[in-house]
Parts: C-alpha cells; sequence; structure tokens
C-alpha cells in the first residue's frame, strides 16, 4: 500500500526537498522569509532550480513580492506551467492562487474542502518540472491547509521539513510553540526557528530600538532542542523592495512569454535583493538549512 | 425542592468522542464511520450517514441568546498580525471603562487565540453552569470568551478543518451565557474562510451592526485588506471604517518619526478613499503596545500620555458616534 503511486508523488518524484515554511501567528514574514529563502537558494549555485508554492489561499503575498502580480497561468498538455520569476532561465518556479485571479482585488471565499481541493491540484497538477527546492508558504494557524498539505504529501514524507518564523513578542511565540506542537504531532522534522522583526534601525540615529522586543526565538529555540537559525531585523529596504517588485499589471498580459523582458526585470529583483542587509543575514541562513537538509530527511527515512 | 439541572459540559478541544473505539478516525474524517475502527462503534451510523443536513438545528438557539445583545461589531483584516486582537481588547477596555456598559469579547481564532493573553486572563478556565458555560471576566463588565481556556496547556496546537471550527463558533454563540451586553465584539482570524464565513451566517438573523478593518501601511498588507472589504460587500455587512494600525515609528533616541511600514501605494488613506470608506484613525507604532499586549495590561491606562493612546481613544469615539451611541 506504500509503494502506491497517487498523482501527487508522480509529480512531486523529481523534487529533492520539499521546505513548508509555517508560524501559528500571521503576519510575522512568513511570505518574505519564503521569498528571501527562495531568492537566496536560487543565488546559491548557478544551477539550483527552486519552486516556490503559495498555499495561502484567502491572502496571497507572493506573487506580489516575487514582482509577479498580475501575471496568469498557462495550460500545457503536461499541466499548469508555473510562472517563472527569472524568465528564460527557468530556475525560480513560482505558483499562487493570486495567478488565477481574474481581479488582483477579488476575495477568495472558500470552506476548508475547497481548498483542499485546489492545493491537491497545486501539487498534482502543475508542471513543477525538476527542482532542488520547493518552498512552501503557508497561511496562519495549524488547520486545513496544513492538514492538507501533509496528507497530499504523505507519500514523499521523508523529503519534508519545516522552518518556523516568529517575531520575538510573546504573543506571536504563543503561536509558533503551537505550530511547533504541530509539526511534531505530524512527525515532520523542523531545520530550525528564524527571529523576524527583531530590532529595527532608526534611519536618522542609527539606535536599535527593540519594536517587538528581543531575543524570543532564541530562548524557545533553546528550550524546545529545536535549531536556531538566526534573527531578522526589520529592514526598510526590504519592505520596499517586496512592496514595490513591479507587476505586470497593465501591460500584455502574454508579457511572460516575452522572456527578455521578464528576464531583465526579475534579474534586478534579485540583484536589488542581493544588495540588502537582509540578503546578508539570509545567507548564513540558507547555509545552515542546505547543509542539515540531508541530515534531517536520512534521520526521517529511518522510523 | 432545587431542581437538578445537566450543565452544558465544556468540550475538550483535543479528544475524540469519550466512547468512541481506540482509533477512531475522528468524527469530521472523511472515513469517519467508515474505517475499520468503526464497527461496533454506537455512533457509527451518525458519522456514516451522508444525509443532507437541513438548516442549522442551532440558528434558533443563537437568535434568543443574541436577542440579549444590543450591538456586534466584527474586527476584520485579510491580513495577520497587524493588531486586530490588540485593537479588539483595546475597544473593549475602552467600551467597559464606562460600568454601566456591559460589554463581550469573543475569539473566534481558533487557531491562535491571542485574546487571553492580551488581556491578561491566559490561565483562566471555563466553567459551566446551568445556563450555559460562564465566559471568563476581566472586570465586572468585561466578559470574554475563546477557546484558548479550553486547552490543558497553551503549548498545544489545535488541529482542526473547517466544520469543526465552525461548530465550536456556532457554542460561543449558542452555549455561552452571555448574559444582557451593550457589545459584543468579534475577533476575528486573518482570511477570508470557514470562520468569517460562518460568524455571518450564525449571526445573520440577529444582525451585525459593522465591522471594523484593519490594516498597516505596507501594500502587501492592504492588497488582503481589499479582499477583506471585497468579502463584506459579498456578505453584505457594513463597513464601519478602516483603522491603520504601525503607522509611523518614533525613535526613542532621536524623537525622529520614520515609517517601517512604508505605505508604498499611499496607505489606508488611499485604500480608503479608493474603497469608499472611512479612515477611522492612524495609530502610530509604539513598542510599548506590543509590550502591554505581552503582559496583558491595558495600554491606554498605563500610558495616558502616549499619543497612539490618543489616536486609539479618538477612534473609539468615532466608532461610537457612527454606531449612533456617543
Amino acid at each position: 500500500m506504500a509503494s502506491q503511486e497517487t498523482p501527487v508523488s508522480r509529480r512531486l518524484k523529481l523534487i529533492k526537498h520539499v521546505i513548508i515554511v509555517c508560524s501559528g501567528k500571521g503576519g510575522v514574514g512568513k511570505s518574505s522569509v519564503s521569498a528571501q529563502l527562495a531568492l537566496s537558494l536560487h543565488a546559491s549555485s548557478p544551477t539550483a532550480r527552486v519552486g516556490i508554492l503559495d498555499v495561502d489561499l484567502t491572502g496571497p503575498s507572493i506573487p506580489r513580492m516575487l514582482g509577479l502580480a498580475g501575471h496568469g497561468v498557462h495550460q500545457s498538455s503536461e499541466g499548469w506551467v508555473p510562472v517563472y520569476a527569472d524568465g528564460a532561465e527557468a530556475r525560480l518556479a513560482c505558483m499562487s492562487v493570486g495567478f488565477l485571479l481574474k481581479k488582483k482585488d477579488d476575495s477568495v471565499v472558500w470552506r476548508g474542502p475547497k481548498k483542499n481541493a485546489m492545493i491537491r491540484q497545486f501539487l498534482s497538477d502543475v508542471r513543477w518540472g525538476e527542482l532542488d527546492y520547493l518552498v512552501i508558504d503557508t497561511p496562519p494557524g495549524t488547520s486545513d491547509e496544513h492538514l492538507s498539505l501533509l496528507e497530499h504529501m504523505a507519500l514523499v514524507h521523508d523529503r519534508l521539513s519545516a522552518v518556523i518564523v516568529t517575531t520575538p513578542q510573546a504573543v506571536a511565540l504563543m503561536d509558533a510553540m503551537k505550530c511547533l506542537s504541530f509539526t511534531r504531532t505530524v512527525s515532520l522534522p523542523v531545520l530550525g526557528i528564524i527571529e523576524n522583526m527583531s530590532g529595527y534601525v532608526c534611519p536618522c540615529c542609527g539606535e536599535i530600538s527593540n519594536v517587538f522586543s528581543t531575543g524570543g526565538g532564541e530562548d524557545m529555540a533553546r528550550r524546545e532542542n529545536v535549531p536556531f537559525l538566526g534573527s531578522l531585523p526589520v529592514d526598510t529596504e526590504l519592505v520596499t523592495l517586496l512592496d514595490a517588485a513591479e507587476g505586470a499589471e497593465g501591460k500584455d498580459e502574454k508579457n511572460s512569454a516575452q522572456p527578455n523582458e521578464s528576464a531583465e526585470r526579475s534579474f534586478r529583483l534579485l540583484a536589488r535583493y542581493q544588495r540588502t542587509s537582509s540578503a546578508d543575514l539570509m545567507k548564513p541562513i540558507v547555509d545552515v538549512i542546505m547543509g542539515t537538509l540531508p541530515l534531517v530527511e536520512s534521520s526521517a527515512q529511518q522510523p | 425542592m432545587l431542581a437538578v439541572q445537566q450543565p452544558t459540559e465544556v468540550p475538550s478541544p483535543l479528544s475524540v468522542p469519550s466512547n468512541a473505539p481506540e482509533h477512531c478516525p475522528g468524527t469530521e474524517s472523511e472515513l469517519a464511520g467508515k474505517s475499520a475502527a468503526c464497527a461496533g462503534c454506537a455512533n457509527q451510523e451518525i458519522c456514516a450517514s451522508n444525509t443532507p443536513k437541513g438548516p442549522d438545528p442551532a440558528l434558533p438557539f443563537i437568535r434568543e441568546r443574541m436577542s440579549t445583545v444590543k450591538r456586534k461589531i466584527l474586527v476584520l483584516s485579510g491580513k495577520g498580525g497587524v493588531g486586530k486582537s490588540t485593537f479588539t481588547a483595546q475597544l473593549g477596555w475602552a467600551f467597559a471603562a464606562d460600568e454601566d456598559v456591559q460589554t463581550g469579547i469573543m475569539d473566534v481564532d481558533i487557531c491562535g487565540p491571542s485574546i487571553p493573553t492580551i488581556l491578561g486572563i491566559a490561565s483562566e478556565q471555563v466553567h459551566s453552569s446551568s445556563s450555559g458555560w460562564s465566559p471568563v471576566y476581566v472586570q465586572d463588565n468585561l466578559g470574554v470568551m475563546s477557546v484558548g481556556f479550553m486547552l490543558p496547556s497553551s503549548r498545544d496546537a489545535i488541529m482542526w478543518r473547517g466544520p469543526k471550527k465552525n461548530g465550536l463558533i456556532s457554542q460561543f454563540l449558542k452555549d455561552v451565557d452571555w448574559g444582557t451586553l451593550d457589545y459584543l465584539l468579534v475577533d476575528t482570524p486573518p482570511g477570508t474562510s470557514d470562520e468569517h464565513l460562518s460568524i455571518v451566517q450564525y449571526l445573520k438573523e440577529s444582525g451585525i451592526d459593522g465591522a471594523v478593518v484593519i490594516t498597516t501601511p505596507q501594500e502587501v498588507a492592504l492588497q488582503d485588506v481589499r479582499r477583506e472589504i471585497d468579502f463584506c460587500r459579498k456578505v453584505g455587512i457594513r463597513v464601519l471604517g478602516v483603522v491603520e494600525n504601525m503607522a509611523g515609528f518614533v525613535c526613542p533616541g532621536c524623537k525622529t518619526e520614520s515609517q517601517i511600514f512604508k505605505p508604498s501605494t499611499g496607505g489606508a488613506k488611499k485604500l480608503a478613499e479608493d474603497m469608499g470608506l472611512e479612515l477611522l484613525g492612524s495609530v502610530p507604532l509604539d513598542p510599548r503596545i506590543g509590550k502591554s499586549a505581552d503582559y496583558g495590561v491595558s495600554f491606554l491606562d498605563e500610558y495616558p500620555d502616549s499619543p497612539a493612546t490618543t489616536a486609539y481613544l479618538n477612534i473609539i469615539d468615532r466608532i461610537k458616534e457612527i454606531l449612533g451611541d456617543a
């Protein structure tokens, strides 16, 4: 029974590692960390192939952050074609419900079963191709989306791992703890905790203010015996970069078919990202993640 | 003689029915009533029956319970972490500052309940009586209900799919002994999904007085908030107005104001204009707000001189004015 193939496992056969980015709390920076993770993994080697899947169905942020807002998804005989953030290079594939909406302000008002079906389609119908890493950005909480993801990917469970994002406040840490309990219940290996929004540097005098307190993520990691991957301060440069990333809105919808222009734009996003201070802080985090992935997965294979 | 009445039992959210067999797949599972473990279970027939259900039998009870609640206000935002719960708590404290005003806060964020921590009552428990579950009281005229009170430990995660969450929300409305309330504030989770649809559906008959939509200034938050407003319009809820949170940060060192979350697309002001809504106000980012929330104390009482307090109070006055209660 365990060797039974499902459309999802067939599709995910060529994906080496799946990293689920989660946090119990909303607005702690799951999507921006996912985007950074994808960009950094993409930059880690000239041949790395990365996918990013946004399963936050009622609040998709990834398209805007990667400057892909307004793109549509194309059908092919082999399934849905993901939107490539780097154009012709096609090493950064992206899929989100945001690409399926007719109008960007349309609300997706769905109950659980419909969300479940959509997630299954994202996993089984998207032509991801061969990927080194698939980063999955999740909505806040521990509910339908999370359960569906694990259910549909049960056959590739030994390739799954999670990164937990939190901010230093007690309120956020409490939800992060719930998220950690969730990963333990479903035996999902945790690569580590990232503390986001840890301090803010005043652009005027350079003083560091702990807007949302500090150190809580590291304490939690120590207490719970989970690796602490690092802290990322509030980086206004990054906020602006991910916020204002130029979309293809207003332009011809077939923009993605014009590789040159798209590639150039995305190249700019990557180049600008790599100039931010967050990119430097993210690099050691990504190195740790790339280093521990094989270890975590090999231990997962031995029950 | 005293009549012995059966108290409404407070459910333990982590368990399957008490009389379930060992490997019960859970009553909400797709395998409910069909898995091997279900053979011989007393509830198998109920679980396995797929008969379409009629109108929710809870509706008349909810209507009755809500008939003594004067105003019902939702606090919404498509985006997480923008300060919904903090705002709800401040609003509750501000209403309850008047001793004659009875206020209730209902936290329908099932997977991430923050209200108990923010109000400083995280270790309390719900008690049941013959008239229903008794809310936890922060002060005499401020009652609170949240799933956080029902968990054995705050570390426990609630891993529920939609139908189970809906069931609990209906119980919050039907089985909680709210008593006579002037205001019932409903704090919601981010998004536009089960919890939101359920609360709207359950309160439709009793009427929702309006929704306050919270946002932060950056576009990534605004785009989710636009979707939430679109949702309100689709289901016919009046939006009382938009509150912009975390707008501007005053450095404690040099007193210069800077924008942590830059309003690159015009912020909440532009959003309110575009959507034809009122901007109720902007609350600056004060690190003490988050601290107060962590320690469970009222920011308005602790720091009455902060510009954020003034902003909060103005917004609350405006909400009362819009509702015609000022």
